[in-house]
């Protein structure tokens, strides 16, 4: 029972630094735009053949955006990590009675939240700049959303919790971010735009390869299947798995913090 | 329960290096310990095993009656910390930082508002509870962590240096709050500190650590008594020559300089000032002034570890780091 309210708080407070932080809210609304007005007016022309004939290319991008600030929201939420061990709260979290996968589950949770949270504002600001999708299929989506966060976040918060400085992580971050998000298949179809194979075969190692062709599979429907990484079940399963596996080297990574 | 806390040959070593060397003591429950020291001499080290947050290398410990590393958890709910460096959260209210504290420690749910009501209005920050901490004066977010530290009724209170930092004004507020809260909540304090007044006028006993080990314990009057003398202060135009003859000529090694003036620590107080008056004109030394005291507690350290505990004033460095900068010296 006092586990699960140390995971209730530990949540709550997360959310709350969330909500208060107005400059991240701001800025959240930023980079998707960018994403889905610039990048998609440049690139839509070269993508065209390459996509099945009923989706244009926004469409097709708005899901790997989505992903996309997921991964960037999620890694940024190890920096809280980092400001935690800095300015001591951290320490006052660990000698308390709460076990550490307690803990590890209330940060993770949390930061999870907010990057859902961030994963459906894009989705609105699609539809906002008219881009033709359903919009019944975000509740589909949400559950994706929230797995996909689980696993990414966790991976912010393990790598924080070897780190010392902010700007070692900041280097750090940048070098998880961006491969993860080249190599997802976010930009451009994995399938049948006659890649490299080794590119495509570093990409079936990449989780958000599978958080991105789900978001595809739910959002775009049949159209998507043509060109589908695998099949909306395998998708859900593989990230199931990362998280699973992610939970438990996070709890790891926790313990051993001081 | 005989003791609320007991420590059998609780040892810390780094390498080599032994930050906490074979330290055995025992807490009554009640009164107000104090752990006195100078910077790097093991008592940041000797709380962390107490409150779990090291492990010791060897020996033992219990607190509460519960032995702190195979009962580590049970430790932890009975205990209360305030660290030496601050640990809120400057992004939530003074309100919210004893909620969150109040379920990591399991307050029951129905409780929480009228302790978390009660603590606000022991550490009188009742009208500032809903302002972020951020806008909290350095005092004020001491006061908060002192309260917080006490929510979930803990049997015994650990303050790592409370007022390191805080003008002496605040460190006398911060010590009035530390007596209430004792005497309010029936509980067990132990706090470390490097400042001689500070253990003098709170701690029921101190103990004296020096290079990792307990070099005495007992309450400030009686150590203070076993001294059995006076301490007479010279001031003088030249006082490292007079610190100089003093023992060559009348054989006294209890002595120090502080501030410029030299203090020997003497049986006949009455006595001896001549004796200097005299020593000093014979080897044409300036006397300002003289004058007879009674010791304190800074005598009492010089005593059991032959220097002055203000030697050192940078700040303590925990573990290794403390082991390698005794190393140097």
């Amino acid at each position: 029972m006092s586990e699960i309210r140390g995971f209730y708080s530990l949540w709550l407070r997360e959310i709350k630094r969330f909500v208060r932080d107005r400059t991240r809210l701001v800025t959240s609304f930023v980079q998707p735009i960018l994403w889905l007005i610039i990048f998609a007016a440049a690139f839509a022309t070269r993508f065209i053949g390459s996509l099945p004939s009923d989706l244009n290319f926004k469409q097709f991008l708005l899901p790997g955006i989505i992903g996309q600030t997921i991964l960037f929201t999620a890694m940024f939420m190890g920096i809280n990590v980092i400001w935690d061990k800095e300015f001591g709260f951290m320490k006052e979290i660990l000698v308390s009675p709460v076990s550490r996968l307690t803990i590890f589950l209330g940060k993770m949770v949390g930061d999870s939240t907010d990057a859902f949270l961030q994963g459906i504002i894009v989705f609105v600001i699609g539809l906002a700049i008219g881009i033709p999708i359903n919009p019944i299929t975000l509740l589909y989506a949400l559950p994706i959303l929230m797995l996909v966060s689980f696993g990414l976040v966790s991976i912010g918060l393990t790598i924080a919790s070897f780190m010392s400085n902010l700007e070692g992580f900041g280097a750090i971050q940048t070098f998880v971010n961006l491969p993860l998000f080249f190599l997802s298949g976010a930009l451009f179809p994995l399938k049948g735009g006659g890649l490299p194979t080794w590119l495509t075969d570093v990409a079936a190692w990449n989780p958000l390869t599978y958080g991105v062709d789900a978001l595809r599979h739910v959002i775009l429907g049949n159209s998507w299947a043509p060109l589908q990484v695998q099949s909306l079940w395998v998708d859900v399963g593989v990230i199931a798995l990362f998280d699973g596996i992610m939970v438990i080297v996070g709890t790891w990574a926790f313990t051993r913090m001081k | 329960m005989p003791h609320i806390i007991e420590t059998h040959q609780l040892t810390k070593a780094y390498g080599s290096l032994k930050a906490v060397d074979k330290v055995d003591l025992t807490v009554e429950p009640g009164e107000i310990f104090g752990l006195l020291g100078p910077n790097g001499a093991g008592k940041t080290t000797t709380i962390s095993m107490l409150c779990t947050i090291l492990k010791p290398t060897s020996g033992t410990a219990t607190v509460n009656g519960f032995d702190i590393v195979k009962e580590a958890n049970k430790v932890r709910k009975s205990i209360g910390i305030v660290f030496q460096d601050p640990s809120i959260d400057d992004r939530l209210t003074g309100r919210e930082n004893l909620y969150m504290h109040a379920n990591l420690y399991g307050v029951p749910a129905v409780e929480q508002s009228e302790r978390v009501d009660r603590i606000l209005k022991l550490v009188e920050l009742e009208d500032r509870a809903d302002d972020l901490l951020r806008t909290y004066s350095g005092g004020m977010r001491r006061r908060l962590e002192l309260g917080r530290g006490l929510i979930h009724y803990p049997k015994v209170l650990f303050l790592d240096e409370p007022t390191v930092g805080l003008d002496p004004q605040t460190r006398d507020h911060i010590w009035k709050y530390i007596r209430d809260l004792k005497k309010a909540h029936d509980i067990t304090v132990v706090l470390t500190t490097h400042y001689m007044d500070e253990a003098d006028r709170l701690s029921d006993r101190i103990a004296i650590m020096d290079y990792g080990k307990i070099v005495i314990l007992d309450s400030p009057s009686k150590l203070k008594e076993t001294l059995e003398g006076d301490v007479v202060v010279v001031r003088a135009n030249n006082v490292d020559a007079l610190s100089e003859l003093v023992t060559k000529s009348l054989g006294f090694n209890q002595k120090i300089i502080v501030d410029g003036a030299l203090e020997v620590t003497v049986r006949n107080g009455k006595a001896v000032m001549p004796r200097i008056m005299e020593l000093a004109t014979q080897n044409n030394i300036y006397v300002e002034s003289v004058l007879l005291r009674e010791p304190n507690l800074e005598d009492v350290f010089l005593h059991y570890t032959g220097r002055n505990i203000r030697e050192d004033t940078t700040k303590e460095l925990h573990g290794i780091a403390a082991a390698r900068r005794r190393q140097i010296k």
